[in-house]
Order: structure tokens, then sequence, then C-alpha cells
């Protein structure tokens, strides 16, 4: 056995796969093999690492330094600086706004706040080996649950740490699994629920993709209190990595023994299998994705009764999220006293949260229950880029709402965002800036959930339809009055009617941007204008007179011919037949186009504008 | 024709969703034909109906042929963020189709689709079962002439 003197990880997490990594990788190992140093440094593929706005991304050990936007053309000089003369790039560091290079992992400000528990492992080992998450403590929890503890001692453990699912539901894990535990059945099941839907949500992609034992060992541990003999990881199709790392990890599994009949030489005997869905949103609704894994339509069915009593083929079965399995182990090798010990009152450990949209530090974050929206968004998230201001924040997906500047200081838990109209979800978090326009996203998320409706239900399937018709009406110039109040009737009455999860929170994205910006949808339905000028109907382009030179390049580039005009009488566009294509704008030598807010069919002045 | 697929199930029907992708991946035309449907039927001994309840239902099945290359392209909202509008006009100019439609060498369909869990790449698209993220103008020419020099 050779000794290496140097680990390079290399995040190979979907993210950074998409930026390249693999390409890294196969031309990293062609370097070291061109010098011959293939036999001194190990290369090692990892899950996701985090920061994915920086991907890829790599970390070199024993020194512990971290590189990011790393490309193809960089690993030559990366391998003969580093590797070979010992002087590691800076470069290619992380770099704070005054220059500040951050040599090592520890320092950078994207990792201080955060307290790893589900994603302790990934982007630490390999997750194709079963040897690495092993040597790291992976499966003691369970052998030592099997040795130690009564079914009913683990359910207590669990309801002593406080965890609560963390798919978006919250409800206590230990009593989902006392339910469960009580039925007298001669077949459980226990079902990992890795249909991750929600747009801007990838935590639990990347916890199956970066540490898949992780959740088996969840998936046992919870098997063993409800007295399940088999597991589902019940995972979309979209994610064929996942797929694949949760199927090499199970024959690894049953090859050490860790699977099947008496484990760990106890009574207890468990297997599980892969199921995936073929793209439907609603299957991650519990009773739809048990449908769905009897090979059915993914329809929800009324609740109660609920899983834990009747689940797959009228079984007790016990759903829970990955993030919610990946929490156990160490909830067992740390003791649930060390998980309580963190988060707020009500809700206890630590969360996973997908930061995306106008946020400089784009990525996966784990951070402990508690943290107010504000260090989440700018100390972990780095702020809002280009100058831009922070407008308003999507928590939850499609079920959540938008909260604004006047919430930054919100404690994060389960019960402060409901009351603010939004809600922790599975851990999405949109972060948007001042040129997004509210009512624009509102419809955006409506048009989701409308499309991913199952048709079961009248409230939803009909409700949400006619919801989103009087959205498109309003962004495009023909809103009336009393819009806003049939969406706030029509929304209050779906939540409440609706028969799933999905019909039920359905609206609150609408709900929350009519309680926070209502005077924008004022503005679209009274003022015929779009202030961020991002619904075409309600902006329009204007040429400046004053700074237009007359070169005709934009008259030249209109795709309609709207634009008229010559070098001396300067050039104007004619409103009626703009389609905003917006190509003028672009080819301007001098800037003198820009959009305005309103239709346009006469100039509006808008310097009094508060966006500018 | 598919008895290479039904050997790896057992007659059950809950492997039906299975079994679909598995003959969706293995045409050429990437999408599960009525004569399939007819042997699936006959495998797993469950009405047509039901079948073509499940294909309709699940959005990444198709009953209608596409292209050699599926192209999904997020249009979620934090890919729309992003630029993803941009992107799908310039992918449609580029091979010259709508959305939904396939290009008249077979080569590639464009489909958009609901979040792929790419966002901190975003905007992003997947071609089959590969993921392409951080999209501009000029990547997504380089990923379809690679795709067009490779077929």
């Amino acid at each position: 056995m050779s000794l290496k003197r140097t680990d390079i990880l290399i995040c190979c997490g979907s993210g950074c796969v998409s930026a390249g990594s693999l390409k890294i990788k196969a031309k990293l190992i062609d370097e070291l093999k061109k010098h011959d140093i293939s036999d001194e440094i190990n290369v090692i593929e990892t899950g996701c690492m985090g920061p994915c706005d920086y991907g890829p991304v790599m970390m070199v050990y024993p020194e512990g330094v971290f590189y990011r936007n790393v490309s193809v053309d960089d690993v030559e000089e990366l391998v003969d600086e580093h590797l070979l003369k010992g002087r590691p790039l800076k470069r290619l560091m992380m770099q704070d706004v005054d220059d500040k290079v951050y040599t090592k992992v520890s320092e950078i400000p994207f990792y201080k706040k955060q307290i790893k528990v589900a994603l302790a492992n990934c982007g630490y080992i390999n997750p194709d080996k079963i040897e690495e998450y092993i040597a790291l403590g992976g499966y003691e929890a369970i052998g030592k649950v099997l040795s130690e503890y009564s079914q009913q001692d683990t359910i207590d453990v669990v309801t002593k740490s406080g965890l609560r699912g963390r798919g978006g539901g919250g409800f206590p894990t230990g009593r989902k699994w006392q339910f469960c535990y009580d039925q007298k059945a001669d077949y459980k099941y226990v079902i990992c629920n890795a249909d991750e839907g929600d747009p801007g949500a990838f935590m639990d992609r990347s916890i199956l993709e970066g540490d898949p034992h992780r959740v088996l060992e969840g998936m046992m541990l919870a098997a063993y209190a409800i007295g399940a003999q088999k597991g589902y990881f019940y995972i979309r199709a979209e994610y064929p990595l996942a797929i694949s790392r949760i199927k090499k990890a199970i024959v690894q599994a049953h090859e050490l023994g860790l699977l099947g009949e008496n484990i760990f030489g106890s009574n207890f005997c468990f297997d599980a299998e892969v199921r995936t869905g073929a793209g439907a949103f609603v299957c991650g609704e519990e009773t739809a994705l048990i449908s769905s894994i009897e090979g059915r339509r993914g329809i929800p069915n009324a609740k109660p009764p609920f899983p834990a009593i009747s689940g797959v083929w009228t079984s007790p079965t016990d759903v829970n999220n990955v993030e919610t399995l990946a929490d156990l182990s160490t909830i067992f090798t740390k003791g649930p006293d060390w998980f309580a010990g963190m988060g707020t009152e009500t809700s206890k450990g630590t969360k996973v949260f997908a930061l995306t949209g106008d946020v400089k530090n784009t990525g996966l974050v784990e951070v402990p229950m508690g943290v107010t929206l504000r260090e989440l968004i700018f100390e972990v998230g780095g702020g809002i880029p280009n100058g831009k201001r922070f407008k308003a924040v999507q928590l939850g997906g499609p079920s959540g709402g938008c909260l604004t500047e006047d919430h930054l200081d919100t404690k994060i838990d389960y019960e402060s965002l409901k009351a603010a109209g939004a809600m922790v979800g599975s851990g999405g978090v949109i972060v948007m800036n001042e040129d997004n326009c509210m009512v624009n996203i509102a419809k955006f998320f409506l048009e989701f959930t409308m499309e991913e409706s199952c048709g079961k239900c009248i409230p939803c399937r009909v409700g949400l339809k006619q919801m989103y018709k009087i959205m498109e009406r309003i962004t495009s110039g023909n809103g009336k009055q009393g819009d806003i109040e049939e969406l706030e009737r029509l929304g209050k009455n779906i939540c409440e009617l609706s028969l799933c999860g999905l019909g039920q929170t359905a609206p609150n994205p609408v709900l929350s941007t009519i309680r926070y910006f209502r005077h924008e949808y004022e503005s679209h339905i009274n003022d015929k204008s779009c202030k961020t000028k991002v619904c075409l109907p309600l902006m329009h382009f204007f040429i400046n007179k004053d700074k237009c030179i007359g070169c005709g390049l934009c008259s030249r580039k209109c795709p309609v011919s709207c634009i008229l005009g010559s070098r001396d009488e300067k050039y104007f566009i004619t409103q009626e037949d703009c389609i905003k294509c917006g190509n003028c704008m672009e080819v301007c030598p001098v800037s003198a186009i820009s959009k305005i807010a309103g239709v346009g069919y006469k100039p509006i002045d808008d310097s009094d504008s508060i966006y500018g | 024709m598919y008895e290479k697929i039904f050997k790896k199930y057992s007659p059950e029907k809950e492997n039906l969703i299975y079994i679909l992708h598995d003959i969706q991946d293995s045409d050429p035309q990437n999408y599960v034909s009525e004569d399939a449907v007819q042997k699936v039927s006959e495998f797993l001994r469950i009405p047509i109906s039901h079948i073509y309840g499940v294909l309709t239902f699940y959005t990444m099945y198709s009953t209608k042929p596409r292209g050699k290359n599926v192209i999904r392209l997020c249009e979620s909202p934090p890919c729309f963020l992003k630029g993803s509008e941009k992107i799908l006009i310039q992918l449609c100019e580029m091979l010259n189709v709508k959305v939904g439609e396939t290009t008249e060498d077979g080569l590639f369909t464009v489909e958009l689709c609901a979040c792929l869990g790419i966002c901190g790449n975003a905007p992003a698209m997947m071609i089959n079962e590969d993921v392409y993220g951080d999209l501009t103008d000029e990547k997504l020419i380089k990923i379809i002439n690679d795709i067009k020099r490779r077929a």
C-alpha cells in the first residue's frame, strides 16, 4: 500500500458536475501521470461542498486549501505550482470585497456560521466507498441501537431530540414513529421521501449524492424503531446520480451484512430498494407517493387514515424526508441533548437550506434553527450582488410565502415563519433583489402548482386555474377593481377546502405577496404600470432624444420596424407596434434607450420612481 | 422485443413505472409506443387504460416519438431569475423548433420542465441524463454542437 502525501477532494455534486468538475478530474489525473506523481496524490470525487456559485470547487489536504471557479485550463498550473512546488494558487482562493484572500477553508465566511449534521460528510468523503463512511463513524449508531436499545428506547431518543420532519411538514418525528410502532401488523414499511420537487430546493439531492450511507443508516434506525422489514427510497427520476448512488450503497451494505438477515447478530432483518418517480411534483405528498410506489397514478388520498396507520398496501408506513433520516445517526452518536441544544424552543437542531436567486453565495448551507434571515442571507449568503438592494425572500417553495426587509430579523423556526405568512418548508430560499416584480413571481409559483395539480379535487383543479387567470389579466394590463379581493377570497377557500398539501398551500405565494406588496398589485391594476418593468405589457422602451445621436442602429435592429426617425430628427419608437424584444436597448451605443414603467402610449416621467 | 426488459421484473403492477422507464429509454425515439403498451398490458395483466392513465399522468413519459436527445430546460423561478427565458429563446432559434417539437433531423426535442435541483448553477437543463448548469449563450452553442458532432 503506497502512502499518499496529498488528498485532492473534487466536488462532484450535480451542480459542480454541470459546471464541468468531471472534466477537471480527468485532466488532473492526466497531469499527475505526466509528472509521475499519481502514486503520491489521492484524487477523490466527493458530494456537494456547498458554495455552488463558485463551482467547480475543490479542497486540498493536509493544507486545507479551498479552490473556487476552477477550470480545466487551471489544472496544469495547479499541479505545477501547488503539488510540485508547494505554492498554493492564491488567485483561485476565495476573496472578500477588500481583496483579502482566504487561504484555508476554516477562514471562509460562507462556512463560519454553519454547523453540519445532515451534511457532515458531504464534500469530505467519496460517496461510492462505504469504508470512508465507516471510517468517520458510519453505522456506529445502528450498531449501538441494536445492541443496547429497545424499540421504545429508540423512539424516546428521537422524541427527546426534538427532531421535526425536514420535508416541510415539521411533524415531530418521534411522535410519527410512536404511531407506527403502536400499530400491530405483520408487515410495516419505511419510506424515504426523496421526491424533492420544490423549485429552488436541492438539499435532498445533495445529501443522497454526497452521503448515501448516512440516509440508509437513518432508514435502518427508523425501521428498527417501528418494526419494519422493508424500506423504499422513492427518488425523483430527474436525479439519476442520486438513484445510482443509493443503489450502490444498498449493494455495499448487503456485502458487509449491514442489510439482510440478523443485522449485527440481532433479530433485526431489513432490506431496502429504490423506487423512482416519473415527473410529478404531487408525488412528494405522502399518500400520492404511496400510490406511485404501488404502480398507480400519483393521486393523493384523504387523511385520515394517515400512512402511519395505513400506508403502502394498507400496512403501517413511516414516511420520512431525506434530511430527517440524515440527522438520525448523529442524534444517536452525539446524543439527543446535543441536538436539542441547538435551535429554538420549538425547533431544535440544524436545517439545510438551499440559497438561490439574487444572492452572492448560492449553494447549500446548514445552520442551527434560530439563525435570523439576515444572518442567513447577508452573512452566510454574502448579501445581494452587483450593488442591488434586497427586496424579498421566498421561503418554502411554492407552498411558502414571500417575506420583506421588515422580516430580516425574524428567527428561522417553524412557528415564527408561519406567523409571518411563510414557512420553513423543505429549505428552499429564493432571494430577490429590487429588479423583481412580486406579482410576476407569485404568478410563476401559481403556474407551477396549477400545472402540477393532480386534478382530483375541485378547489385545487379549478380554483388554482381561476386564480391564475386573474393573475394573467393583471400582468397583461387587464386587471380590474375587485381582482385583489377575488384572489384573496379564492385563495382562502382553496387553502381550506383542498384535499392535500399541494392545494392547501398553493395560494400562499399570491396571498403573501398581496399581504406585503399590495401596492404592486394596485399599480398593475390601477395605473397599468409595472414599476420594475418586468411585465412587458406594463412597461415600454423609450428613446431619450437628448442622448440619441441619430445613428439609426436601433431602427435597423428592430424586428418589426417600429422605430422611425432620422439623423437630424432623432429616433422614436411607435409604442403600439413594439413587441418589447429589447434589441434596440442592447445595440444603442450611447445608452439613449431605457425601460420605463407604464404602457407608454405617451412618455411617462418616472423620475420619482422609487426603483430608479 | 421487450423480453429483455420484462425478464428484469416480476409481473406485478407495482413495477409498471420502472418498466415504462426502461421501455422509453431503450427506444431511440424516447417514447412508449402503442405496441409497447399492448405488450406491457399482457405481461402485467392490467388494462391498457390503466397504463395510459399512468403514462399521461407522469410528465417524463411521452406517447409520441421524440428526438434522440431530449432537452429539458428548467423553467422554475430560480432559473427564471437567472435568465432561463433568454436561453429558451436562443435554444428554439438555434434548433428552429418550438417548445415540445422535435428537430427535422430527429436529433433534439425541446421541452420545459419543473425544477431539476441544480438551482445553485442556474439556469440549468438536462439532456437525457446529463446535467448542464450556468448556461450562457456561448455554452449552449458549444453543448449543442458537441452533441451534433458526436451523432
